[in-house]
């Protein structure tokens, strides 16, 4: 294990961590930036650099945004008077504890299964061009067609009504 | 430690996390970067699969994890776009005060 695999994996849990228990939700979007960032590098030190890259492009440059944006048309920024968290907080922590205790338990046991380091796979961007135009070519085109129906249907949803006041 | 154990464990941390701010947050937009976090660390399983499976050349779960950041994309646009319109019918972003189904 690398040093820079811990570093790096730090700096996710740590950002992960900021987005979901910061009280400003400004001071959220930017620990989820740094939670992607940390992310897309993770990816790099696995040799993917195509997913690295377009896991930069996407999060950091359209979702990370865009949940800024969110934020800024709604005034979530302003903290609610009554905690941030809610009234069910005990029970959905217990319930994410849960889950992790299950699946570190479930990593731990089989650590010995596991495959061993191995030699880093020669993967150009030409044989992903390739895959994606040949065998993924039908996946390709459905996401496609998801993200115009997305596209269409986010604007449809976030329209003004007509006859509404403002 | 093999190196796939520890991206393993990092994902289920991620996960967890993830989990828990989906469901203790009370604005919806950090319900959202809960979901988010959840998608991602889903794909950090795919990519270090893919690392160290048996067959990296077949590309399959980097295509799986180049798909799941699309799709993510889409439900992240159409999400925010909810949460906008229900701001705007309501006046706020606090699910413990969306408690009814009839406008």
């Amino acid at each position: 294990m690398s040093i820079v695999f811990w570093i790096l994996s730090f700096l996710t849990v740590l950002g992960g961590l900021a987005a979901v228990t910061l009280r400003n939700t400004v001071h959220c979007a930017l620990a989820l930036t740094v939670a992607f960032a940390g992310l897309g590098m993770l990816y790099l030190q696995l040799d993917a650099q195509f997913a690295g890259f377009a896991q930069i492009l996407v999060y950091i440059g359209a979702v990370a945004i865009l949940v800024v944006f969110a934020i800024l048309l709604t005034r979530g920024s302003d903290t609610p008077k009554d905690g941030i968290f809610s009234r069910t907080w005990f029970a959905g922590t217990a319930i994410a504890a849960a889950v992790f205790a299950v699946l570190g338990w479930a990593v731990i046991e089989s650590v010995d299964a596991l495959p061993h380091e191995t030699a880093a796979p020669a993967v150009t961007v030409n044989q992903i061009g390739n895959a994606l135009l040949g065998r993924y070519v039908l996946p390709l085109e459905i996401v496609a067609l998801l993200l115009t129906a997305a596209l269409v249907g986010a604007v449809m949803v976030a329209m003004h009504e007509k006859g509404e006041s403002k | 430690m093999t190196p796939l154990g520890g991206y393993l464990l990092v994902a289920a941390l991620l996960f967890a996390i993830g989990l828990g701010g989906a469901l203790t947050r009370r604005n919806a937009i950090l319900v959202l970067i809960g979901i988010e976090l959840m998608l991602n660390a889903a794909n950090l399983n795919l990519i270090a699969f893919w690392r160290y499976g048996p067959h990296p050349e077949a590309l399959t779960g980097m295509m799986f994890a180049v798909f799941a950041i699309a799709v993510a994309a889409a439900e992240a646009a159409v999400g925010l776009g909810l949460v906008i319109s229900i701001y705007r019918h309501a006046r706020t972003t606090d699910l413990d005060e969306m408690n009814r189904m009839k406008g």
